[in-house]
């Protein structure tokens, strides 16, 4: 959003850089999704587009609730509802609001080439600097969540800032602002997983057993985290991933790839450099033209 | 050296104006390739007026690096099919690399190295163009799931570093074998050039099998 | 609501039925998970779909839309057998132990006095036995077999958990599991809160849906008592205000009837009013009636009502029927005895049943205005948006009115919530364009029209001339000086009678005691008198302060009656004045008087040892699980099949549907049977809209962009229906063309039997706004209301359903 907060980086894309580092006394935050309170009524979605100004189409009735039917440059954040019929045969209702989940190993950051188009902060929180964001798709590519989504009108790629702009003045996301039962809390991600226990806890009580919290270690834990009635199955909710990890593929292009391939590159060319300087070129002599000539005529002359 | 006066032409004025559209755009590619590819190189990115420039100009260089290299394939494909000559030229590599030509038994107009440029690249460069379409995000990026583009951008890194690595190699080669750029700039090399590097083809050329126009005196 | 929005923090158990408290209400349904996480409360949802609210909930049933008397009567059943009635409460508090006449049966789905031309009952036979005295007469050890606790068990004991699951389609595990879970509530310390909103009054039985609801909640003494008691929500944010100030055709403001043409005169009038104490010692509050009639004829005449005009009774309209309410009103504009129609924040296009017979109707006018801040249906009824309005322009002779208003943003004003707070709020932004106050064009109409009475006579224009209309601009009234209108005023200096304070004439009124039947005050609406006092508007305060952490803050607005948040308060006490549960009080008896954390709904100083009933407003003082009079369709609730209903009554075949429902002929021809419309169909609203409003918002439009359907997997299957896909849904009335949202959320009910298929309409879209073109759920509809308040059968009904394609834009 802004570089007003750039002392504030704690990881930029593309940049191999020590960050600024002086003020290390951040506290990292985190967005608390108990999906157990949810009621799945949108209002984190109509707060999202008013605070952020987003306004997707008109869309379709698509066979669900899930309206507009899929995240876009202009739908940051996007309640999916999944029937689930349990072991018991009842029907549960899980409703999931989706959005960026600010992890604390970030795949997009990890896979955007363009130097600070993406960032994160020392709370913790993962932002597009749009400005510097060149469309390349990289970041989709990186994500474990399915989340950032490129605009075909400007070709720079979006999704849920936290309201970085909200939380650097103090205040919660507009989401968490709106959500009328308390389902979206904001905090430290320290209260935040403190409450998120109370809250396994009790729906524990409820007969929940497999009740936890997903705030998922593959990807160094994040910044969005969910309490989930089926802490066992994430899958069931619209199918966030049961072990999100920055896929391999993408560990290695943006790994061991990346260094080797520079090396590759550097050891041919200095090859070709120290082969000069020790062998040198290979040059025509007089005697070659000479037999050249030579051998041009010898068979010129033959019938 | 003085003027010389007999050259032969090795390559057309057709055949060096497609190999230079060829080599711009490889090049071009290499540099905003690179860009995205490391970040240390980003930087390359300004030379093109901005990573946004860059990310769009890239793919459709990749579509005309694609048809300027079939033009190079429809011309060159023949002369590069291999035949036996090549393996004893790949035998003889350590006389090769020392300059030592007479240890090198006679090839005609492609040795084994320029043959094995012209297949990687013939391989690479379509490798290239696929994946790359799967990853051309403002048409193609709803158009397979996000794990095969994941696929298509590690296969189109692995195959870039391949590629500039053989133009490296290529490139490296005709500054060391001397006279060779001449080649592909003015078109013509000496009988010398050639009785050092491609005797066979030299008579080939004298016994006429490649026409009268190829060998012309110079006053 | 008997209680607060925030009291539902302190139930123990809340039951969402006839409502979708998540889906329609998700702001206040915050304190339906506060009583889950702070109370442990468990939350059990019954309805036809699984729906937002059971997403949440700890168990859901579901049940077939229009059998929720008979869940209740069994749950009422269950109750007495198992003997979970909180004992004492019911003893002192209800009408158990009261005897009812001889005369009074039940028999074959009637009740005694049914009188089958009219389709109505003499109600003279549904009453207590009076003594000597006038007194009802009661038998306090329940003897009696004419004790209202027998006659009640005797008239609820057919309804089996066999027989329930029968007629409801509810499995009868999981119906026996809500019993349990309810019954748990008769313990003095627990409390069970029924939310309910138009998934009960949207049926032809919708009064007895809530009232059977409510004898429930007497049984289990949860009425009165934190976290108890019977909560409406309202569906409009100032629809209770709507009822409150007397919009229906038969009440004036405060709930006082309109007078009927049989009571010619004032003294007539009162006859019936004057509720005296049916117990010794009652209170009877409607005692004070007089004082409420005198003092709002004031508030509408001024000077003009005196003691020698009997306050000006004779300007006041008589009913000739028991009401005209808005399917009436569409039966006479189509039959031509209504042609002129001024729609003022309204949009019956839309809203009503049976839209077709909506639109015949508007075309039969002579004049239509509409007064609306949005581009309402109503106003381009006229106008052909193709299949989703197929107007014939030409053919339609209505002149239309269309009169843009503010909205409640853009002007200063009271709205009073479901919890009776009269909320002031303040004006944000001026209207648009032309846009003006509806104050303002009602006070140009209502000068127009009297300069036109004054100039060229007319038939009985007093009423209209004599209007006192005493504001600082006579032109646009502010809406301050309209609510101290309705607080109401001295008109002379008062004395109390028995503390001897003074109040001066022309002061505000502190409340409703104050009120005199001698024309020396005046108030526009009684129950809101003390909103608006010489202290200030009440209803702009706004200190959130709630001494006990228990949903009640005094300082927060004002609530009618008399800042009391907790109706019957009373009860939450046991009959010393202890309160049932000592964890959550509201108000006790501390030997002196009435103490506690509200307004205590009875004598402030009236000791336990009088013996005077909690229920002030009833001339016995006791909540009634005999209604005596008060409704049109029975004492006791009775199942009644819907109008239109896939199946008789197994009850009894004969008497299927309510038999005093008003049905008028065309729309009695206009039901449909279930051999051509073999699939109950019921309406809804989503979280995403406000009625047929927000379809004209951006974002809302967005959100919920197009209407559907929802079709249960098993009859979409039957019927070749995908997910998405088109479908064609017809009544005997219209059809709508659609998209279906095929769901686990609807399954098929077994029905005596039978497996039945719920159809679930969505009513949001239509013709005009941003949202996609919609052909709207009343198209569908039957028009037919409840025998006691008129409103319509929206929530059952048949219809029949298709594959089929995408309608010709």
């Amino acid at each position: 959003m802004s570089d007003l907060q750039s002392q504030d980086y704690i990881r930029r894309s593309a940049s191999t850089m020590t960050p600024p580092s002086a003020r290390n006394h951040e506290e990292e935050v985190a967005k608390l999704i108990d999906v157990s309170r949810c009621i799945g009524c949108k209002a984190c979605q109509s707060a999202c587009m008013e605070w952020n100004d987003l306004r997707p189409e008109i869309g379709h009735f698509e066979g669900s609730y899930q309206n507009p039917a899929d995240l876009g440059p202009s739908v940051w954040t996007l309640m999916k509802f999944a029937e689930y019929e349990n072991e018991q045969g009842n029907l549960e209702w899980l409703i999931r609001k989706d959005g960026c989940m600010h992890c604390e190993d970030p795949g997009c950051l990890k896979a955007c080439p363009a130097r600070g188009a993406i960032v994160q902060y020392a709370n913790g929180i993962v932002d597009f600097i749009s400005d510097k964001c060149i469309g390349c798709g990289y970041c989709v590519k990186g994500c474990p969540f399915d989340i950032p989504r490129i605009s075909k009108t400007d070709h720079k790629s979006y999704k849920c800032t936290l309201c970085s702009d909200r939380v650097s003045v103090g205040l919660e996301p507009a989401c968490v602002k709106a959500c009328p039962t308390g389902a979206i809390m904001f905090g430290s991600k320290t209260d935040m997983k403190h409450w998120a226990g109370e809250r396994i806890d009790e729906l524990k009580s409820r007969g929940f057993d497999k009740a936890g919290l997903y705030d998922p270690q593959e990807v160094g834990g994040t910044h969005v985290m969910y309490v989930l009635h089926h802490a066992d199955k994430p899958s069931l909710y619209s199918g966030l991933p049961d072990k999100p990890r920055i896929s391999p593929v993408v560990s290695a292009w943006k790994g061991v790839i990346k260094p080797l391939a520079l090396i590759g590159i550097g050891l041919a060319a200095l090859a070709g450099f120290f082969h000069s300087v020790t062998v040198g070129p290979n040059e025509v002599t007089e005697e070659d033209e000479v037999e050249g000539e030579r051998a041009l005529r010898e068979k010129e002359n033959t019938p | 050296m003085s003027r010389p006066k007999t050259v032969i032409i090795r390559y057309t004025a057709l055949n060096r104006v497609n190999h230079w559209i060829t080599a711009i755009c490889f090049v071009l590619l290499t540099l905003s390739g690179l860009a995205m590819f490391h970040p240390m190189l980003f930087f390359f990115s300004e030379l093109f007026g901005g990573g946004q420039w860059m990310r769009a100009a890239h793919p459709w260089i990749g579509i005309l690096l694609l048809l300027s290299y079939i033009g190079l394939i429809i011309q060159f494909w023949r002369e590069n099919l291999p035949n036996k000559d090549d393996a004893a030229w790949m035998d003889s590599m350590k006389y090769v690399v020392t300059n030592d030509e007479e240890h090198v038994p006679p090839v005609g107009r492609n040795n084994a190295g320029q043959k094995l440029v012209f297949w990687s690249m013939t391989l690479l460069i379509p490798v290239l163009f696929f994946s790359g379409i799967l990853m051309w995000e403002v048409y193609f990026g709803a158009a397979t799931s996000i794990p095969v583009q994941r696929v298509a951008v590690l296969i189109h890194s692995l195959a870039a570093i391949a590629a500039i690595i053989v133009w490296v190699v290529h490139v490296y080669a005709a500054i060391w074998i001397r006279n060779s750029v001449r080649a592909m700039t003015q078109g013509y090399v000496t009988p010398g050039w050639a009785w050092r590097h491609h005797r066979k083809w030299l008579w080939e050329l004298a016994s006429g099998q490649h026409g009268k126009n190829v060998i012309r005196k110079r006053p | 609501m008997t209680n607060t929005w925030q009291d539902i923090k302190n139930a123990n158990l809340v039951i969402v039925m006839g409502g979708n408290a998540a889906e329609a209400h998700p702001c206040g349904f915050k304190w339906v998970i506060e009583a889950k996480i702070e109370n442990g409360a468990k939350l059990v949802v019954v309805d036809p779909r699984f729906t937002r609210t059971a997403s949440v909930a700890d168990y859901y049933a579901p049940i077939r839309p229009g059998t929720d008397i008979a869940f209740l009567n069994g749950l009422i059943r269950y109750l007495l057998e198992k003997d979970a009635i909180q004992h004492e409460y019911v003893r002192a508090y209800t009408n158990a132990g009261l005897i009812v006449k001889d005369g009074f049966a039940f028999n074959e789905g009637l009740f005694s006095g049914y009188n089958e031309e009219k389709h109505s009952y003499d109600k003279s036979s549904w009453d207590y036995e009076f003594d000597q005295d006038g007194f009802a007469k009661s038998d306090d050890t329940w003897q009696n077999p004419r004790c209202v606790i027998n006659l009640l068990k005797e008239h609820v004991s057919r309804y089996t958990p066999d027989m329930v699951s029968r007629i409801c389609g509810t499995p009868q595990d999981k119906y026996l599991h809500i019993c349990e879970l309810v019954a748990a509530t008769a313990a003095p310390d627990k409390a069970m809160t029924s939310l309910f909103a138009l998934g009960w009054t949207q049926h032809s039985v919708g009064a007895q849906n809530i009232r059977t609801m409510a004898m429930i909640q007497l049984l289990l003494g949860n009425i009165g008592v934190a976290g108890g008691g019977m909560n409406a929500l309202r569906g409009h944010s100032n629809i209770q205000g709507l009822t409150d100030i007397g919009l229906l055709s038969n009440l004036m403001p405060g709930y006082l009837n309109l007078p009927n043409e049989k009571e010619t005169s004032f003294d007539e009038y009162m006859k019936t009013k004057l509720y005296k104490p049916l117990r010794p010692g009652q209170t009877s509050y409607w005692q004070n009636y007089r004082k409420f009639v005198v003092s709002l004829q004031k508030a509408i005449y001024g000077d003009a009502a005196t003691q020698d005009n009997n306050w000006a009774y004779d300007w006041l309209p008589k009913l000739d029927v028991p009401l005209y309410d808005i399917i009436k009103a569409f039966e006479m504009m189509n039959s031509g005895q209504i042609n002129g129609y001024i729609c003022q924040g309204f949009n019956p296009l839309q809203a009503f049943p049976d839209r077709g017979k909506i639109r015949r109707g508007l075309s039969k006018l002579k004049f239509l205005v509409t007064m609306d801040p949005l581009d309402t249906e109503t106003s381009r009824f006229w106008q052909d948006f193709g299949p989703q309005n197929p107007a014939k322009s030409a053919e339609i002779q209505t002149e239309v009115f269309q009169l843009p208003t503010t909205c409640f943003a853009e002007e200063n004003g009271s709205l009073v919530n479901s919890a009776r707070w009269l909320q002031w709020h303040w004006k944000a932004a001026d209207g648009p364009g032309q846009a003006m106050s509806d104050i303002w064009i009602m006070t140009g109409l209502f000068h127009r029209l009297r300069d036109l009475y004054r100039k060229e006579g007319g038939a009985f224009a007093d009423p209209l001339l004599n209007l006192t209309w005493k504001y600082t601009d006579p032109n646009n009234p502010d809406p301050e000086e309209l609510s101290k209108e309705m607080n109401g005023r001295a008109l002379a200096d008062l004395t109390d009678a028995t503390s001897g304070a003074v109040t001066k004439g022309g002061t505000l009124l502190d409340g409703f005691a104050q009120l005199r039947d001698d024309g020396t005050t005046a108030s526009g609406c009684w129950i809101f008198a003390g909103s608006f006092t010489e202290k200030g508007n009440q209803m702009a305060r706004r200190d959130a302060t709630d001494p006990r952490e228990q949903g009640i803050a005094p300082n927060w607005a004002w609530a009618w009656p008399a800042n009391r948040r907790i109706l019957y308060n009373r009860a939450s006490a046991d009959p010393d004045g202890k309160p049932w549960n000592p964890a959550k009080p509201i108000i006790s008896w501390n030997g002196m008087r009435w103490v506690g954390i509200d307004v205590p709904d009875y004598g402030p100083t009236v000791k336990p040892s009088d013996g005077v009933g909690p229920f002030i407003m009833n001339a016995e003082g006791l909540g009634r699980l005999f209604a005596r009079d008060q409704m049109a369709d029975g004492p006791f609730p009775e199942h009644y099949e819907p109008m239109e209903s896939p199946a008789a009554n197994v009850l009894h075949p004969k008497v299927s549907a309510n038999p005093v429902a008003r049905v008028f002929s065309d729309d009695r021809a206009a039901f449909g049977t279930p051999e051509h419309f073999p699939y109950v169909a019921t309406t809804y609203r989503l979280t995403e809209h406000f009625h047929y409003w927000t379809k004209h918002a951006l974002i809302n439009a967005i959100l919920q962009p197009e209407e559907f359907i929802e079709i249960g997997e098993v009859l979409a299957k039957e019927k070749g229906i995908e997910q998405g896909g088109w479908v064609k849904v017809s009544s005997k009335r219209g059809e709508v063309v659609c998209k279906a949202y095929v769901t686990k959320r609807i399954k098929p009910l077994a029905v005596d039997g039978k497996p039945t298929h719920v159809i679930g309409v969505p009513i949001h879209w239509g013709f005009t706004g941003q949202a996609r073109k919609g052909y709207g759920a009343n198209t569908l509809t039957p028009s037919v209301g409840d025998a006691n308040t008129q409103t319509p059968e929206f929530k059952a009904f048949l219809v029949n359903v298709e594959k089929t394609t995408a309608p010709a834009a």
